[in-house]
């Protein structure tokens, strides 16, 4: 990507991680589904997510895990190297429903975020560490995590 | 076991069990479906020209891929989840939410990769939430590369109630 690239040099502690939006739709649950090869029913099945007590089919955590992978290698830049990647799932998250085959309808749209909370310089790395979140439509961080990367450097 | 403790022996007794090994091999059509369903356009997941001009040499896996299926292979097929999870419900729980993630990385997984996999059942510890108490199980997998590195760790925690 002809994006530049991000260098240790360039975050302090309290630098903000470049947010990404995204939309958790029913589609993109079946394409999640399909693609990571977590078939439960949880995420599709209305009357079985009823019966585990969370309403309607959720957002599958691990998507919104993947989403904050995301959030990370593209502030990173590919020069830099993802090397720690956590999150809890706290809150659940519903999908937009489709309206046309493309589209979904109106309604809400979550923020992967982030914040710098640490950087140092180990065995000539240049490592960066990140309270990481995936926030809903109403502030509230459903999903909050950490993650550690390396930089590269402007020094040499 | 204390008195009053939610863990069943019969899961306790089952921490530190090993899942035999699963082989996972890396197609290049996973990965790119895999960061589709993200929607995420990074060229370094579908575009091998542009991927072999990188500092990586060929199409690699977005972090938390490595092969599919995602979560464990072996470990989730395998006999050691389905003794845990029969423990459980056993116990009387019947909702299993997936908790959260921990994921170390060490080497990229590039397209063309054979990893293997193994899983572990590493703890169990009870806690007090909102909705009374819950059980909270973690996994471990370590993932392998053709060489015998270890290219990923991940530890998932599933909770019980």
């Amino acid at each position: 990507m002809a994006k530049k690239q991000l260098c240790y040099e360039d975050v302090e502690i309290g630098s903000e991680v470049t947010p990404l939006a995204k939309v958790a739709t029913t589609q993109m649950l079946v394409k999640w589904a399909g693609g990571s090869g977590d078939f439960n029913p949880l995420h599709y099945e209305d009357s079985f997510a009823a019966s585990m007590m969370v309403g309607s089919p959720i957002v599958h955590g691990a998507l919104k895990r993947a989403w904050l992978g995301q959030l990370m290698t593209d502030w990173i830049g590919e020069e830099g190297t993802l090397k720690k990647l956590s999150c809890q799932y706290r809150a659940m998250d519903y999908p937009r429903k489709m309206k046309t085959m493309t589209e979904p309808h109106d309604g809400e749209t979550w923020w992967c975020k982030g914040k710098v909370t640490n950087k140092r310089v180990e065995d000539g790395e240049h490592i960066v560490e990140c309270d990481i979140w995936v926030e809903n439509a109403k502030g509230e961080k459903t999903t909050p995590g950490s993650a550690t990367v390396s930089l590269p450097s402007k020094k040499k | 076991m204390t008195e009053g403790s939610l863990i069943p022996d019969k899961i306790t007794s089952l921490i530190g069990q090993m899942s035999p090994p699963a082989v996972l091999k890396v197609e290049p059509g996973a990965i790119t479906r895999y960061a589709d369903a993200i929607d995420d356009p990074n060229p370094l997941y579908r575009d091998v020209e542009y991927a072999r001009k990188s500092r990586y040499g060929e199409i690699i896996c977005p972090p938390g891929f490595c092969g599919w299926p995602i979560k464990g292979g072996g470990l989730e097929a395998g006999a050691l989840m389905a003794k845990v999870l029969g423990a459980v419900f056993e116990s009387g729980m019947m909702r299993i939410l997936d908790g959260g993630v921990e994921f170390d990385f060490y080497i990229p997984v590039r397209a063309g990769d054979t990893l293997v996999v193994y899983g572990q059942f590493i703890d169990a510890r009870e806690r007090v939430g909102r909705s009374g108490k819950m059980l909270f199980l973690t996994m471990e997998q370590t993932y392998l590369n053709q060489n015998g590195d270890i290219v990923a760790k991940a530890r998932n925690t599933l909770i019980c109630s």
